[in-house]
């Protein structure tokens, strides 16, 4: 790249970040003082559930809640008697912002297939603000999402980032949130057909980044040895090399759990594992590495080799090992049914509050987002929901959604299908019926 | 050039398929008929071995019995002996010697029947040794039967059974216009697929509309590579098949009349759509678009076969109307969406609104994930249409997952419902069978109580799995 081309680059990445800025939190400054009255309100914090409570919302942040908290004057009243307020759900991978239809190639960013593409790949770059499954999700109660990379052609996939589900155009919450890579049978394929091939080149990817920052000016110089990877990958993986970056690791089988703990503990890496279908095989080993997982609760098929432990009762057992988890979707248009992915977790044996704990609390503690997230505090961000009945109820659902303190539109493309053509045999064809 | 390619290659598929007829190597006997012998295509080639597994009169008391009848039983009791249900009713007595079950606090539901799976087609483990679902070699392969590729130890067959299903529909794959017939199988462990076929179930044809088949022989270079050539490659297998079942009645006729001929040789591939032709095997269409399905609708006009139900057919609500009309079923799932351009325009009320114009509304799965929780499927689509103003009842919504695909797949006269004489598939539910918090918590099939989820010694378990930490000891 010309040095004319990097100075164009950094003058245009300026005018981006004030456009941002202009995007940021202001615009929850324009939401109005909103009270919840009457709720059952899981706070997931301290206070534990509450009966006939109010929520105050104010200026996109939580004021106040508990029971018999006063109704400022002028703000708006919701009658929460019979409802049910938790706090916003969040997804710990998904895709979403990555893709419209998985089968249209122009719609979807989420892999790279060039070979040169590694580490640096960053999701933020592609995150499509204006996609249609955004609405599509946050009306069913999901606020948050990290977006993560999927493999291309090298087992380290580049990084992701936490959104939000709100008003856009800027929804980037932690960009870069973690590196993603895959070790187990993905792993070993990318790597040429070995798991200790692909361990090999993990491990040299992470010595060549400490050596590149230890030694960054000989190596502008070609006074150091070559790497493997380019300048912009080694500079992507130094916070990884030096465990401030997670670096989460998508593994199934037990054997395949303990090689990526066995790798964290030598490298002192900020690890998280992905997948985790046997993690209970080994929850102890992962509780004493104090290292959290991410799981679909409802992935029990021995789908391939890695999976044969796969079970119902994985989050239950988790739980009784003490590991730290949360939950994920893996998925981008169904991101939204999260949360019968824990109340199946919850029908094999999980106690209901850390299955919700699970989709709260734990993800913005696990992504270094719990002072600003997870639980409905004072202070925090004012992501909260209504539901109808139990969250985890596949026949409830959320009657009003706040990411930030603003309540979210309950039109989407799909309310709009629905309205066209929940009545047939109008006199004129359904496309002039417009919801 | 392109076109002239993919003309070239049509002829050449239209070559081979034509001259497939004439291979006397094809017939089944080895001996010539005696002249004047009148021979026909056999039937019941590859019977069902299945067998009722014994079991003792059964009495569940005191339970919430949905029939699928349209009843709801509030502490109700279902009476099942001999494989059979025998009464069900607010009050039945319990025979001599029956095993009395306690359903307090429980429900009690038909077995469910998936009209859409591939389990043992694409076992689990999903490797390429076990990937045995299209025979994507031709668009049009209805001599393939997916009953000759079932793997009976699956393990996901034990998983579905412990979701409640107790029959499935297992179907090629929809890489081809007509990919082959289904079988109908109980949902019971069995050495043979023979073993688990449903008694005097129908075959189904597997068609497929839209996108796959168009896309997979597109990529070959060779038709159909558009809907058009979607179209134009039904309508030649279908030509074809009317002219093969006038040979054979005109060789029938001749034989009638006593004149010396000579029978016409056999085709594997036109006896299948000849069976569809005399209604004897079900058409089972995967269509998403509600325009794609109204031509496949003429198009089953034009040659005089009925279209059994759709499958995947995620835009039922646009022409549900056409659908109560014609009286085709939709199979649906209740929220997949926009994985592909033709499955954009998914909603969470089609069922619903399917429900509501009066058709034939059925969950399905296509899923081995899916199948474990189809309960929950028809749960989160009756509870969207109530939100939408589109009043669903348990009773109504326990059909989709029972009554109406045993209609779809020519069993509703065996099972599907809980009714006196019917086979005994029966679920007993811990509770609201549309909460995702309740089990299936004993599975009968033919009242053989197959899986109890309080019973290790009646919890199936795969020779696949054995050894292998498989289940996570579940």
């Amino acid at each position: 790249m010309s040095a004319r081309m990097k100075w164009n680059l950094a003058q245009g990445l300026a005018v981006v970040a004030c456009l941002l800025a202009a995007w940021g939190p202001a615009g929850a400054e324009t939401s109005a003082t909103v009270a919840i009255v009457g709720a059952t309100v899981h706070t997931m914090g301290s206070a534990g559930t509450l009966q006939d409570a109010t929520v105050l919302i104010e200026d996109g942040r939580i004021r106040a809640v508990g029971r018999g908290i006063p109704v400022p004057a002028g703000a708006r009243r919701i009658d929460g008697r019979g409802k049910v307020v938790t706090p916003g759900l969040f997804d710990s991978l998904t895709q979403l912002g990555l893709v419209e239809v998985n089968a249209v190639a122009g719609t979807r960013d989420g892999v790279d297939q060039n070979d040169r593409i590694t580490a640096a790949f960053d999701v933020a770059d592609a995150i499509n603000p204006r996609s249609m499954l955004i609405p599509i999700n946050r009306v069913e109660g999901l606020t948050r999402a990290v977006v993560a990379p999927g493999n291309g052609k090298s087992l380290i996939a580049g990084r992701g980032a936490v959104i939000h589900l709100g008003l856009g155009p800027d929804l980037l919450v932690r960009s870069p949130a973690a590196m993603f890579a895959t070790l187990g049978e993905q792993g070993a394929r990318l790597a040429g057909g070995s798991r200790a091939g692909a361990m090999l080149l993990l491990r040299e990817a992470l010595d060549d980044a400490l050596d590149y920052a230890a030694h960054k000016a000989a190596w502008e110089k070609a006074e150091r040895r070559p790497y493997t990877l380019s300048r912009l990958d080694l500079e992507a993986l130094v916070p990884v090399a030096r465990g401030e970056l997670p670096l989460v690791v998508a593994v199934d089988r037990a054997s395949d759990i303990e090689a990526a703990l066995r790798l964290g503990r030598e490298r002192h890496l900020k690890l998280i594992l992905a997948g985790g279908d046997e993690a209970w095989m080994v929850a102890d080993q992962i509780a004493a590495a104090q290292v959290p997982v991410l799981i679909n609760p409802l992935s029990d098929l021995p789908a391939s080799f890695e999976h044969l432990g796969a079970t119902l009762e994985n989050a239950a057992r988790l739980h009784r090992a003490g590991v730290s988890f949360a939950f994920m979707s893996g998925d981008a248009h169904n991101a939204r049914n999260l949360r019968q992915l824990a109340g199946n977790a919850v029908a094999n044996g999980l106690p209901w509050d850390e299955a919700l704990r699970a989709m709260t609390v734990n993800p913005a503690r696990i992504w270094h987002l719990d002072d600003r997230l997870g639980t409905l505090e004072p202070g925090k961000e004012a992501d909260v929901v209504i539901w109808d009945g139990d969250p985890l109820e596949v026949t409830s659902a959320a009657e009003r959604v706040f990411i930030r303190g603003v309540e979210m539109p309950r039109k989407t493309r799909q309310t709009e299908l629905r309205d066209r053509y929940k009545s047939l045999g109008g006199v004129l064809p359904p496309a002039y019926e417009k919801p | 050039m392109g076109l002239l390619l993919a003309l070239g290659i049509a002829g050449i598929a239209a070559m081979a398929c034509a001259s497939a007829p004439s291979h006397p190597a094809n017939a089944g006997s080895s001996k010539p008929p005696a002249p004047g012998t009148p021979v026909e295509t056999p039937a019941n080639l590859y019977p069902s071995t299945y067998k009722p597994i014994p079991s003792p009169p059964t009495l569940i008391r005191n339970a919430t019995v949905l029939t699928a009848a349209g009843d709801r039983i509030e502490a109700g009791s279902v009476l099942f002996r001999d494989g059979r249900i025998a009464a069900v009713g607010k009050t039945v007595e319990a025979p001599a010697g029956a095993v009395v079950v306690d359903g307090t606090g429980k429900w009690v539901t038909p077995g469910i029947i998936d009209i859409h799976s591939h389990l043992g087609v694409y076992a689990s483990p999903g490797v390429e040794g076990l990937e045995d679902g299209n025979e994507a070699t031709d668009p049009v392969t209805a001599d393939v039967w997916a009953e000759h590729s079932v793997w009976p130890q699956d393990p996901q067959f034990p998983l579905s059974l412990a979701g409640g299903v107790t029959a499935m529909q297992i179907l090629p794959g929809s890489a081809n216009l007509i990919g082959g017939r289904s079988v109908t199988v109980k949902n019971v462990p069995a050495r043979t697929v023979q073993a688990m076929k449903f008694p005097g179930a129908p075959y189904g044809l597997k068609m497929a509309c839209g996108e796959n088949p168009k896309r997979v022989y597109g990529e070959k270079g060779r038709a159909p590579s558009t809907r058009m050539g979607n179209i134009a490659g039904d309508r030649e297998a279908w030509a074809k098949a009317a002219d093969y079942k006038r040979q054979w009645e005109g060789y029938r006729d001749k034989v009638k009349k006593g004149e010396k001929t000579d029978p016409p040789g056999r085709d594997i591939e036109m006896e299948t759509l000849v069976g569809v032709l005399n209604g004897e095997i079900l058409v089972q269409n995967h269509c998403y678009r509600a325009d794609e399905m109204a031509v496949m609708i003429d198009v089953a006009k034009e040659f005089g076969y009925k279209i059994s139900a759709f499958h995947h057919a995620v835009e039922s609500y646009k022409i549900a109307d056409l659908l109560a009309k014609e009286g085709i079923c939709s199979a649906m799932w209740a929220d997949w969406w926009g994985f592909k351009m033709e499955a954009l325009d998914g909603i969470r009320e089609n069922i619903a609104l399917v429900e509501k114009a009066g058709a034939c509304a059925i969950v399905h799965s296509d899923s081995a994930d899916g199948i474990q929780r189809l309960n929950q499927e028809a749960a989160k689509a009756m509870a969207a249409g109530n939100r939408a103003g589109i009043p669903i009842t348990r009773e109504q919504a326990i059909r989709w997952l029972t009554i109406n695909p045993a209609k779809a797949m020519g069993i509703d006269k065996q099972t599907g419902s809980l009714e006196a004489g019917k086979m005994a598939d029966v679920v007993l539910w811990s509770g609201d069978p549309f909460s995702v918090y309740s089990h299936a918590e004993k599975v009968y099939v033919d009242g053989a109580l197959l899986y109890d989820r309080d019973d290790p010694k009646r919890q199936p378990e795969m020779d696949f799995s054995l050894g292998m930490n498989a289940g996570g000891g579940r």
